[in-house]
């Protein structure tokens, strides 16, 4: 099944000068892959990932999302989409800094509103012992290491069972063994639970483990 | 749904101790000065406007000066009349006892008072000194200007009654040597001369009134100035709303036939003073809630800016714009509501304390009180202002494009 779909994506920027930073990208997401997007740096990974993930909406072409056309719904809308059916994780761990773990985890799953606050807790608890960051969960994240963000990070984008994670560079900060700790855990995530995730990467050997690698150059894919 | 925008408001406002308290303490300090500074100002304009019908009544019903008319009024005739002047009629009330009956039908009024007003000299030996002497029933004159409160020697009742009484202005009574029990020679404009007794003296905050001025029974008046006893130059009228009088005057001077002057015609130049004295409280209060106002608006947008990152991360993850403005807004609001309920606590306190404050002379206690309708604008405006004041940085929070705080 397809999780994420794109057609003839094209996107401008305007400034300083008018140039296409994204040329006809069609390409789709089975669910439960790994996929990795490489590419030099400029060539237009950040700006097709902003795409993919509802929060860019400047472009032409199409894009679904768990089988819903989503281009061209209201701002509302498409946060409602995020909220539900995607997680993200950046490069520079992006966490409310003022919050404990174990509230940065549960965020997304309060704002959803389904869920007890207690069910919520428990869900919480229960991804972070997978990721073994259990130890820090009452801790404010700004306490934590760059590798133990990251995997917190990973929690939140998880806590709403989304359809599928986005990444931009998760490991671009992190040492070679904190790397090797996220590759492994997407790659679980993937078998396991049938998690899909297209992820932004530097890394050669992340590129090699993932199910399924697309290549930016200059805009295009090849 | 609701509660995790608050929750996060909430732990915003806590780890930002120093600056919420900051804000709070300026709407506190802006709302309670607003309160007290205005409710000052009824108390000043209180004591003022009671100043004022010491000395002038609300309304004053007299006869205006007429012009001489032509003799012959007839229709496609050219009238002429050489030479125009007021006409030496009599300036008496034609009908009082008919007009005062037709004024005290109208529900607004209070209090009735006909009075003569004329000059006299006061004389004593061979030294005259000239003033004007009113006429007055003592007792409805008393109810209307309150004059026993003015009284500091003597005592006013024992005017009820007594034709030969007078009441004396303090400045009289020093300049000529008098005091209670004395004996005072008037002499009138008509040339009639009495002999009266001294039984009061008084105190208004007016020294040229004080020296001048006095009052005697209507008959002794009207015998003064050789009339009988339906000779009235003036009705004065108290009513139950003193800021209605200019228009409510109007209204007796239709039924009357007679001018109808208002307190507050009368008082033109002090009227206008008042005027500044308001739009100076009012002025500089709105400003001091205006400067709380823009501590709030300040301190969130800094907030914003802080927590720029923050509003990125929840927009991407599904937050709304509406719940970035609700989250920011809760801020102002929370700092808005204690600062508001601190500062009626505030003010509460001030004007307890200045109350029980002396100030003597006229005034008496510091005038200032609860007042009530001030508590109320003061809240209605402070929320306005607090809700401004978050509601711009928060529409600015909730404009946030995420993607250019990623990129950075
Ligand atoms: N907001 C923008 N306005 C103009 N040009 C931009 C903007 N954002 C990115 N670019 C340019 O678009 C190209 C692609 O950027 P990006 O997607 O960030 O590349 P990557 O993530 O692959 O390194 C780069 O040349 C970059 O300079
Ligand atoms: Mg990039």
């Amino acid at each position: 099944m397809k999780i994420l779909e794109v057609e003839n994506i094209n996107k401008y920027f305007y400034d300083p000068i008018r140039f296409k930073v994204l040329e006809d990208i069609s390409f789709s997401v089975e669910k439960g892959k790994l996929m990795s997007m490489i590419g030099k740096s400029g060539s237009g990974k950040s700006t097709l990932l902003y795409i993919l993930s509802t929060m860019d909406t400047d472009y032409q072409g199409k894009l679904w999302i768990d089988q819903e056309l989503v281009t061209g719904k209201k701002n509302d809308a498409l946060a409602e989409i995020r909220n539900n059916k995607i997680g993200f994780v950046f490069q520079f761990h992006y966490l409310l800094q003022e919050f404990s773990c174990l509230k940065n985890i549960m965020i997304p799953a309060l704002k959803l509103g389904i869920a007890s606050k207690e069910a919520i807790e428990d869900k919480a608890m229960k991804i972070m012992e997978i990721l073994d960051i259990k130890e820090q969960a009452l801790k404010p994240a700004n306490k934590l290491s760059g590798g133990q963000q990251q995997r917190v990070a990973i929690a939140r984008a998880l806590i709403n069972d989304p359809a599928i994670i986005m990444c931009d560079e998760p490991t671009g900060n992190l040492d070679s063994k904190n790397t090797a700790i996220i590759l492994d855990i997407f790659k679980n995530l993937t078998k396991e639970m049938k998690q899909t995730i297209i992820t932004v990467t530097h890394d050669e050997s992340f590129a090699l483990q993932s199910d399924e690698v697309i290549e930016l150059k200059d805009g295009h894919l090849i | 749904m609701k509660n995790i925008n608050k929750d996060i408001a909430v732990t915003y406002l806590i780890t930002g101790k120093r600056m919420t308290l900051i804000a709070t303490i300026g709407v506190l300090i802006g709302m309670s000065l607003y309160i007290f500074m205005n409710s000052m100002l009824v108390g000043f304009d209180r004591i003022s406007n009671d100043t004022i019908f010491k000395n002038s009544p609300q309304i004053r019903i007299f006869k205006d000066d007429a012009i001489s008319q032509p003799l012959y009024q007839e229709e496609g005739v050219q009238n002429i009349i050489i030479n125009p002047k007021i006409v030496p009629a009599s300036d008496a009330i034609d009908n009082p006892n008919e007009i005062i009956n037709l004024i005290q039908k109208e529900d607004f009024v209070t209090t009735i008072s006909p009075q003569i007003t004329t000059t006299v000299f006061y004389n004593i030996g061979k030294l005259q000194v000239p003033g004007t002497v009113t006429g007055v029933n003592p007792e409805q004159a008393n109810q209307m200007f309150n004059i026993k409160s003015n009284i500091v020697e003597g005592d006013f009742e024992n005017m009820n009654n007594n034709i030969n009484a007078i009441a004396l202005g303090r400045g009289i009574a020093k300049n000529l040597s008098l005091s209670i029990g004395d004996n005072i020679n008037i002499t009138s404009s008509k040339g009639v001369s009495r002999n009266l007794k001294v039984v009061a003296i008084f105190k208004t905050n007016n020294t040229i009134l004080d020296k001048t001025k006095s009052y005697i029974n209507l008959n002794a008046a009207q015998q003064l100035l050789l009339q009988g006893n339906t000779y009235i130059t003036d009705i004065n009228v108290s009513i139950k709303d003193p800021e209605k009088a200019t228009i409510q005057g109007q209204l007796l001077s239709k039924i009357t036939g007679y001018k109808a002057e208002s307190w507050l015609e009368a008082n033109e130049s002090i009227m206008a003073a008042f005027k500044m004295r308001r739009l100076v409280i009012t002025f500089v209060s709105l400003t001091i809630l205006i400067v709380a106002g823009f501590g709030i608006y300040n301190i969130l947008n800094m907030t914003v800016s802080q927590k720029i990152n923050d509003i990125a991360i929840l927009k991407a993850i599904g937050f709304k714009g509406k719940d970035v403005i609700s989250i920011f807004l809760t801020q102002a609001l929370t700092v808005g509501f204690i600062g508001i309920v601190g500062g009626i606590l505030l003010a509460s306190l001030f004007i307890a304390i200045l109350q029980t404050v002396y100030i003597g002379g006229d005034i008496g206690y510091f005038p200032i009180g609860f007042e009530v309708q001030k508590f109320i604008q003061g809240i209605i405006i402070g929320g306005l202002i607090t809700f401004l004041a978050g509601y711009l940085p928060a529409k600015k929070a909730a404009q946030v494009d995420p993607i250019s705080i990623f990129r950075k």
